[in-house]
């Protein structure tokens, strides 16, 4: 990022002010530049069209009587749509908390302990993790994933299940399949790795090298020497990874739509059957099969989705791009 | 990092103090022999397939964590037992993410294969009701959309990058151009899919399915991915090549077709290609534009009766929706064509990578 502002193309020569020579306009030169300008341009349309179209399509949702909603059935928008949003960020939020430590421990293998060929192929690995289809793994979290877990969320329920603040989450009875909010955040947590792993990795090398060798010199240990020059240095761009992870963990549909069966209820309980249902999910269940201003109702909850992400994902850029600017400086 | 040679002590060396080499490897190779002898013990007579692979390296790992750190306390000190500690924790953690990896990929490959069959590549879905049937109409799918995605998207996302490198110097609207795909890179894939629906929801009528909706929805995702891929791979060539062609008096448009593009080409097509492996898999938009069916419709411009299939969406209607009669096939077809999916998303990842590496320009420093 900091290389960006200094390697900018030269643009016509810098003559001094008294002459005015400009360089010769060509046909050639004003197509290009207007071609170039016009698909950045497209860009912006594109964004403001997704904002428009959403908004325009959503509004019959609100502005019909909810009894003649196909899918709302006489409820009103709110209670259709809170429930699912819930189903959302609690979905997004487990699969956060488990995948932040895990994304921070593997950037720091890759950057501070693997040695340095090993490195690189290590970040090939995550990456092809990256690549799978969310699809793939929706089927392999279904039909896989959720058989290996279930063992263990019966010891979990036995063990944990009955502690007094604990058993809101761990309560039983647990789900047969194993197919529960739960897996879901698991699957969830291992395709958002990747993103918060790359973000991670980067700004741990960006760590002055001075400021380890510093540290290091002084006699701390590795540890002492992450957690005195690294970490503080990084935090800034771990809390925009753990950002971006969100936004993406918000925004998936496949895992949590194949690996739950999930209604639109509001429970914190992990491991039992019933499951709150996400607005992505909720929107690829129904929308097939919707009609009228079912679908825009559907289109109005992913309004809501859009929004919420959007709101992350800028916060989160903003957040490196601040970093991105200071790191500049050293 | 001097000796301390002036020290009395006789034969203190510079790692007193501090355990072998070796140690940790012996430590944890003793624990995985532990844990595995108990919980063979605990398998007793039982049969050998049902070992606990998992458990056994879990509890090896905690054994390894408690012993490393009671050794390191007694034989080093308490700061590099916290050391010690956290490089376990560390590893662990990378183990931990390379385990899902290795049982998708597993799970994938061995219930994949059974359907990897010439029927699965010539036969479509048309007709069939239990066992049987293939995929053809979905790759053809898959291959029309992911082709006409990337039609639109790369001219669009490279022109943009050209803009943003070469004529845009930092000034207000690049910055915000940059912001925005950056912000565009994280717009939930079914989001893109709503948009295209409502567009062409409102212009054709309710309920519209064809197969450029899907690619167009496809490129909503792909043009970020483009763009900051061929941005950086622009940013990294030398400035001098471009100050030594304006010497020469070649207008700037020739310079950046003849001179900076041939030199970023290869990190270009690799960006284009990993993008392309982005998206291929994306199910979401999909579903809401392409929609589903199961016989062959190569038309993507069919505006009545134009839903295309495509692999991701063949792998979710045969997981969700399997046939009645016989849904253990249906899950056979479900996973072949999640191999399919996964073996293409693959090669096209070496191949981006392969590309980059023989083709890549010589650049110095970084």
């Amino acid at each position: 990022m900091s290389i960006s502002e200094k390697a900018h193309a030269p643009d016509a020569p810098h003559s001094p002010p008294t002459v005015k020579t400009r360089a010769r306009k060509r046909p050639g030169d004003l197509a290009f530049s207007g071609a170039s300008l016009g698909a950045g341009i497209i860009i912006l349309i594109v964004l403001a069209a997704t904002a428009f179209f959403l908004i325009a399509q959503s509004i019959p949702a609100f502005a019909t009587d909810p009894a003649d909603n196909p899918m709302l059935e006489g409820q009103s928008f709110w209670s259709y749509a809170l429930p699912l949003l819930f189903g959302t960020l609690w979905s997004s939020l487990l699969a956060l908390i488990i995948a932040t430590p895990i994304a921070i421990g593997i950037a720091l293998f890759i950057s501070h302990y693997a040695p340095r060929k090993l490195a690189a192929v290590l970040g090939y690995v995550i990456d092809l993790l990256a690549a799978v289809p969310s699809v793939v793994f929706g089927l392999w979290g279904a039909l896989f994933f959720s058989g290996f877990l279930q063992p263990f969320y019966v010891t979990l329920t036995n063990t944990l299940g009955t502690v007094p603040v604990l058993d809101l989450l761990f309560a039983g009875p647990v789900s047969a399949s194993g197919r529960t909010i739960m897996t879901a955040a698991l699957v969830l947590a291992v395709m958002i790795l990747p993103i918060m792993t790359a973000i991670c990795r980067e700004v741990f090398l960006q760590t002055p090298k001075l400021h380890e060798e510093a540290a290091l010199a002084l006699g701390a240990t590795r540890w002492e020497m992450i957690r005195m020059s690294v970490l503080p240095f990084a935090r800034g761009g771990m809390v925009s990874g753990a950002m971006l992870g969100l936004g993406r963990a918000l925004g998936e549909t496949m895992a949590v739509t194949m690996v739950l069966s999930g209604s639109p209820i509001v429970a914190f309980q992990l491991l039992q059957s019933g499951n709150p249902q996400s607005i992505a999910a909720n929107i690829a269940l129904h929308f097939p099969e919707a009609y009228g201003t079912g679908v825009n109702t559907l289109i109005a909850t992913g309004l809501i989705l859009f929004i919420v992400t959007f709101a992350v994902n800028a916060i989160a850029r903003w957040l490196v791009n601040r970093r991105a600017e200071f790191s500049g400086a050293n | 990092m001097t000796t301390p040679h002036a020290s009395s002590a006789p034969a203190r060396s510079i790692s007193t103090g501090h355990l072998p080499g070796w140690a940790p490897w012996a430590i944890l190779l003793g624990s995985m022999a532990i844990s595995a002898a108990v919980f063979g013990v605990a398998q007793g007579a039982g049969d050998i397939a049902d070992f606990n692979i998992a458990g056994t390296l879990f509890v090896g790992m905690v054994i390894y964590i408690v012993l490393i750190v009671v050794v390191s306390t007694i034989a080093e000190s308490r700061r590099h037992a916290t050391d010690r500690l956290m490089t376990a924790l560390i590893s662990t953690a990378f183990v931990i993410a390379c385990l899902p990896l290795i049982s998708l990929l597993w799970t994938v490959v061995s219930n994949g294969i059974a359907r990897m069959d010439a029927e699965f590549f010539s036969f479509s879905m048309r007709n069939i009701i239990g066992e049987g049937g293939g995929a053809v109409h979905a790759v053809w799918g898959t291959l029309i959309i992911t082709g006409l995605a990337a039609l639109i998207s790369v001219p669009i996302g490279l022109m943009t990058s050209i803009y943003l490198i070469e004529y845009g110097n930092g000034n207000r609207l690049s910055k915000s151009i940059t912001f925005f795909v950056d912000v565009m890179t994280g717009i939930p894939s079914i989001v893109a899919g709503l948009f295209i629906y409502s567009v062409f929801a409102l212009l054709l009528g309710p309920g519209v399915r064809m197969g450029i909706m899907g690619a167009l929805a496809l490129s909503v995702l792909m043009i970020p991915v483009v763009v900051r891929g061929s941005e950086e791979m622009l940013r990294i060539v030398p400035n001098e090549l471009r100050e030594a062609s304006y010497a020469l008096g070649v207008p700037k448009w020739l310079t950046i077709v003849k001179v900076v593009l041939p030199t970023a080409i290869a990190g270009i097509t690799t960006s284009v290609m990993l993008a392309i492996a982005r998206v291929i898999g994306e199910t979401a938009p999909l579903l809401l534009t392409a929609g589903f069916v199961q016989n062959l419709q190569v038309n993507p411009f069919e505006s009545s009766n134009g839903q295309m299939m495509t692999l991701p969406v063949f792998v979710y209607n045969e997981f969700m929706y399997p046939s009645a009669s016989s849904p253990g096939a249906s899950l056979e077809r479900a996973w072949a064509a999640a191999l399919t999916l996964l073996l293409i998303v693959m090669v096209l990842n070496l191949l981006a990578r392969l590309i980059s590496k023989l083709f890549a320009p010589k650049t110095s420093g970084r």
